[in-house]
């Protein structure tokens, strides 16, 4: 059979280059493709507005293996992370809430509060790390089919069990717990303190369309404290130049392994000739052949719309058409002349930090009640960090650029008006929130890029704009990742695989999938 | 305590409260009550470090070429002026004393930077000598620029170009009205520069980086911050990668410059230099110890936290106690200092060991200790510099 290369990698995101960087280092030849004119999908920086660049998507870094960073070398390519340890929390009475670095400066600030939490913060933190540790391991198995594990399954459930039990009978209780709770109850069992839950709870929300009281929500805050930092558990961090330089750091380790890597090159579908997988069809006419297939797309691309219906059992076309996408956030980018002014901040350190517009639970719920309805937040929650008070790299000296999460937006707020006015009245809603906590930075701006759902969506290919490429809901985790049977990266197609964040670990950049499916395949012998 | 030239402005940036002592002034550990942000300055934009303590020799006279050369082992005759070196200088026995840089400002006017007090022992090697030394420490005011920003920045205060200035390159300049002597080098590993300034001009110096500078974020940086710099830099530090041998009291306690890894700074076919003997009979016969770079393996490392149910543990500061280094259970030497480094994402150490086990790429282990239980972690033998940025002498 005619072979151009032993694999071929379908989309150049951050998991797809992993993948392609783990399988050449193996000594396969491999060619990633990549629609658009630059790799990393959604861990992308982009220089919109001249001088200034945006970490356009994703735009903070804690859950990259470490496995990955030293396997492939990451610094040696490029990646420098700095750490966010700040965060600062306004409130609509004027007062606010701020973390830093050290715990004396934070247990001092949590105790104006409450000096009840202030106590129990140091214990609430050591409870996070016990249960980040638990489930550290989880995130390099390769998921068994819970129907039929086999021996290496089950190696890995006992392995798996063995590791809880070391943990303690309290701890386990606690990971029980946060399985299953909203982030608001889990949250509420520890503080009394209002604006700790709203502020903590935030994590509990991010890339979901679920409120901070929605059951299943204290187990996303758990995902985003099993990254680590240098060892630190739960610690975050920005990458110098933008996320899309972490992208570029892998693209450059996948190239030192000799991965070639093509831009501008969409694959209209994967060729398919006797149940398996041969090699793709690019939408320029051309056809590449391959040994082995690797989506790095989500799974609706992945086995909707590369792959004939024909070639799927109806089950599996059944699971992936039921696996929830539901995009609940958007993005604001800002190229800002100078730095805002928090009318409650009084210590300027703490823009370096993670700035969330959360001033209380009601705050967040009323957010998430718009949503509901398929309509974006009148008030939405923010998550901003302005990278250049550390990195001055993205934007001329001087000058800033600021991002800004923002939940809820609904990919289907277009029933409300067309698209291009949603766009525009989300953007006003996001500033003016904005506003009134930083009431001079709209005279600081000097280029706005928004970004709905739908526009990650067209863009990056994300389904429904969600982030995580499907939500990260208990249901959709680990065996359940895309769909029972399909979880450990194969697919119905012989030769035919997938590396994206629809696959375990999920999304985040994390590299996981990219990484455990490239083990896959290299233990399928491809 | 003495305070240096620019404790006005340090002492009100140190959040912290956290000095030490050094040399008898007061020195910051850290600004912040957490290093980091200070040191990724040092990597990002641009960090400045008060490095005023150290002891400030001028030496000058028709013989104080011939007095360098004797006292150190690098062949100064070979540096022109506006050129500055790193050297070491030992006792009769090859045995270090003491490192720092020395600079030629002119044909018969040298500079000179010490850890330790050197006078007496400038003017003891000075005998029947046509050469004046004076003391200049407290005259002087030192602050590092170090970073990849630091040029840029430079470049704003300055109208004479500062791309210009090779590594180790020594040039007078004027910043807001006031003279510096700008050489470029530093102690980070990093692009850098080294301004020396008049102590009562320092203050006004001082104002003058942070005003230019805050446009890229420049921030001062401790002690915590310098020494994770260094290690990855693999330079070594007095008091903890050697100690100099005229405090010392016992031989095991001293070392020599080959021993350290300094060999390309001794220049032993030059002309007389204290120590130069001895130096040549322990080439000669072969060296006791060889001074290498250390990357603990970090699954082993895990594997030892997992038994106690802990995840990996990274040292957070950087360590200068020594600690034990094995192969196959017999110890070979120690690391005099180590380091988890951020920028590498790798557990570094300088350590000191038998030369048989010294070629890169050798196994050994290192001793880690962990609720005051003893354990061998695997490390590999790499080469030093650990972290070295082209921009460093570009």
């Amino acid at each position: 059979m005619k072979k151009d290369y032993d694999a071929i990698v379908v989309g150049g995101g951050h998991n797809g280059l992993t993948a392609a960087a783990y399988l050449a280092k193996a000594g396969r030849k491999v060619l990633v493709l990549e629609k658009r004119y630059l790799v990393g999908g959604a861990a992308v920086s982009e220089e919109i507005y001249p001088g200034f660049k945006y970490s356009v998507c994703s735009y903070v870094v804690s859950l990259l293996r470490p496995e990955i960073i030293q396997e492939l070398e990451l610094p040696k390519h490029g990646l420098h992370l700095l750490p966010m340890d700040y965060s600062f929390t306004p409130m609509d009475n004027g007062d606010y809430l701020a973390t830093y670095p050290d715990e004396a400066t934070t247990h001092e600030e949590i105790r104006r509060h409450s000096r009840r939490d202030a106590d129990v913060y140091h214990e609430f933190s050591n409870m996070l790390y016990a249960l980040a540790y638990a489930v550290k391991p989880i995130l390099n198995y390769i998921p068994p089919d819970p129907a039929n594990p086999g021996l290496a399954g089950l190696q890995i459930l006992s392995e798996f069990g063995k590791h809880l039990q070391s943990m303690g009978k309290d701890k386990f209780h606690w990971l029980t717990k946060i399985l299953t709770m909203s982030a608001y109850d889990f949250l509420a069992e520890w503080f009394e303190s209002d604006i700790m839950i709203s502020s903590i709870g935030t994590n509990g929300i991010i890339g979901t369309m679920l409120g901070i009281k929605s059951p299943g929500t204290a187990y996303v805050l758990l995902h985003h404290y099993v990254g680590e930092l240098d060892g630190a558990l739960t610690a975050w961090a920005s990458q110098k130049g933008g996320t899309g330089e972490v992208s570029n750091a892998i693209a450059s380790a996948a190239k030192s392994f000799g991965v070639e890597i093509r831009v501008n090159t969409p694959v209209s579908q994967v060729i398919v000739k006797k149940g398996r997988a041969i090699g793709v069809a690019l939408e320029n006419g051309d056809d590449i052949y391959a040994n082995t297939v690797i989506s790095g797309a989500d799974p609706d691309i992945t086995f909707r719309k590369l792959i004939d219906e024909k070639e799927l059992p109806t089950e599996i076309v059944e699971a992936i058409d039921n696996f929830k996408y539901r995009g609940s956030s958007g993005k604001v980018n800002l190229s800002l002349d100078g730095l805002p002014e928090f009318t409650a901040m009084k210590d300027k350190s703490l823009l370096q930090g993670m700035i969330l517009i959360a001033p209380s639970t009601d705050f967040m719920e009323q957010a998430y009640d718009d949503a509901k309805y398929d309509d974006f937040s009148k008030r939405p929650y923010l998550e901003i960090v302005i990278p250049t008070t550390v990195d001055p790299t993205m934007a001329p000296p001087g000058k800033h650029v600021m991002s800004i999460f923002v939940q809820y937006a609904s990919y289907n707020m277009p029933k409300y008006g067309n698209r291009d006015q949603q766009r525009e009245a989300f953007g006003k809603a996001v500033l003016d929130t904005l506003s009134d906590y930083a009431p001079n930075f709209r005279d600081l701006i000097l280029h706005t890029q928004i970004r709905t759902p739908w526009d990650i969506e067209d863009e990056i290919g994300l389904k429904q704009g969600n982030i995580f490429g499907g939500e990260l809901t208990l249901d959709q985790l680990f065996f359940f990742r895309p769909g029972l049977g399909i979880s450990n990266y194969r697919t119905p197609i012989k030769n035919y695989y997938q590396c994206g964040s629809g696959t375990h670990p999920g999304g985040g950049v994390t590299g996981g999938p990219g990484r455990l499916a490239a083990m896959r395949i290299l233990k399928d012998g491809n | 305590m003495k305070e240096t030239p620019f404790h006005p402005r340090t002492s009100e940036l140190l959040d912290s409260y956290d000095w030490n002592e050094w040399s008898g002034w007061l020195a910051a550990n850290s600004y912040e009550l957490d290093h980091s942000h200070e040191y990724l300055a040092i990597r990002t934009s641009c960090g400045v470090f008060d490095t005023s303590p150290l002891y400030k020799y001028i030496i000058h006279g028709p013989d104080a070429l011939k007095l360098m050369n004797r006292v150190v082992t690098q062949d100064v005759s070979k540096y022109g002026v506006g050129k500055s070196m790193y050297t070491p200088w030992c006792d009769d026995n090859g045995k270090i004393i003491d490192d720092g840089i020395v600079a030629r400002v002119d044909e018969q006017f040298f500079r000179m930077t010490a850890a330790e007090p050197t006078l007496f022992w400038l003017e003891d090697n000075a005998t029947n000598l046509n050469v004046t030394i004076e003391d200049i420490t407290e005259a002087y005011g030192i602050m590092a620029m170090q970073g990849p920003y630091s040029r840029d920045i430079l470049n704003r205060l300055t109208k004479t170009d500062a791309q210009g200035l090779n590594y180790f390159g020594l040039m007078d300049i004027k910043i807001a009205g006031i003279p510096i002597t700008l050489s470029r080098t530093g102690y980070t590993g990093d692009l850098g520069y080294e301004l020396w300034v008049k102590a009562d001009k320092a203050v006004a110096l001082w104002d003058a980086v942070f005003e230019a500078g805050e446009d890229y974020r420049i921030r001062p940086f401790g002690d915590y911050a310098l020494d994770i710099a260094r290690i990855e830099a693999g330079l070594l530090l007095i008091d903890a990668d050697f100690h100099s041998s005229k405090k010392v009291m016992y031989e095991h306690e001293k070392t020599t410059p080959l021993e350290l890894g300094l060999g390309w700074t001794v220049k032993l076919k030059k002309d007389y230099f204290v120590g130069q003997k001895a130096l040549i009979e322990d080439k000669k016969n072969g060296l006791k110890w060889k001074t290498i770079g250390l990357e603990i393996d970090l699954k082993s490392l895990e594997a030892i936290y997992a038994k106690y149910n802990m995840p990996l543990y990274l040292p957070y500061q950087s360590w200068t106690e020594a600690v034990p280094v094995y192969s196959h259970g017999k110890q070979i030497g120690k690391a005099t200092s180590g380091t988890w480094s951020p920028m590498l994402k790798k557990y570094i150490a300088i350590a000191r060991i038998k030369p048989k086990y010294a070629s890169i790429g050798n196994q050994v282990e290192m001793e880690v200790t962990i609720n005051a239980e003893r354990h061998n972690a695997r490390a590999k033998v790499v080469k030093t510099p650990f972290f070295n940025p082209s921009r460093k002498t570009n």
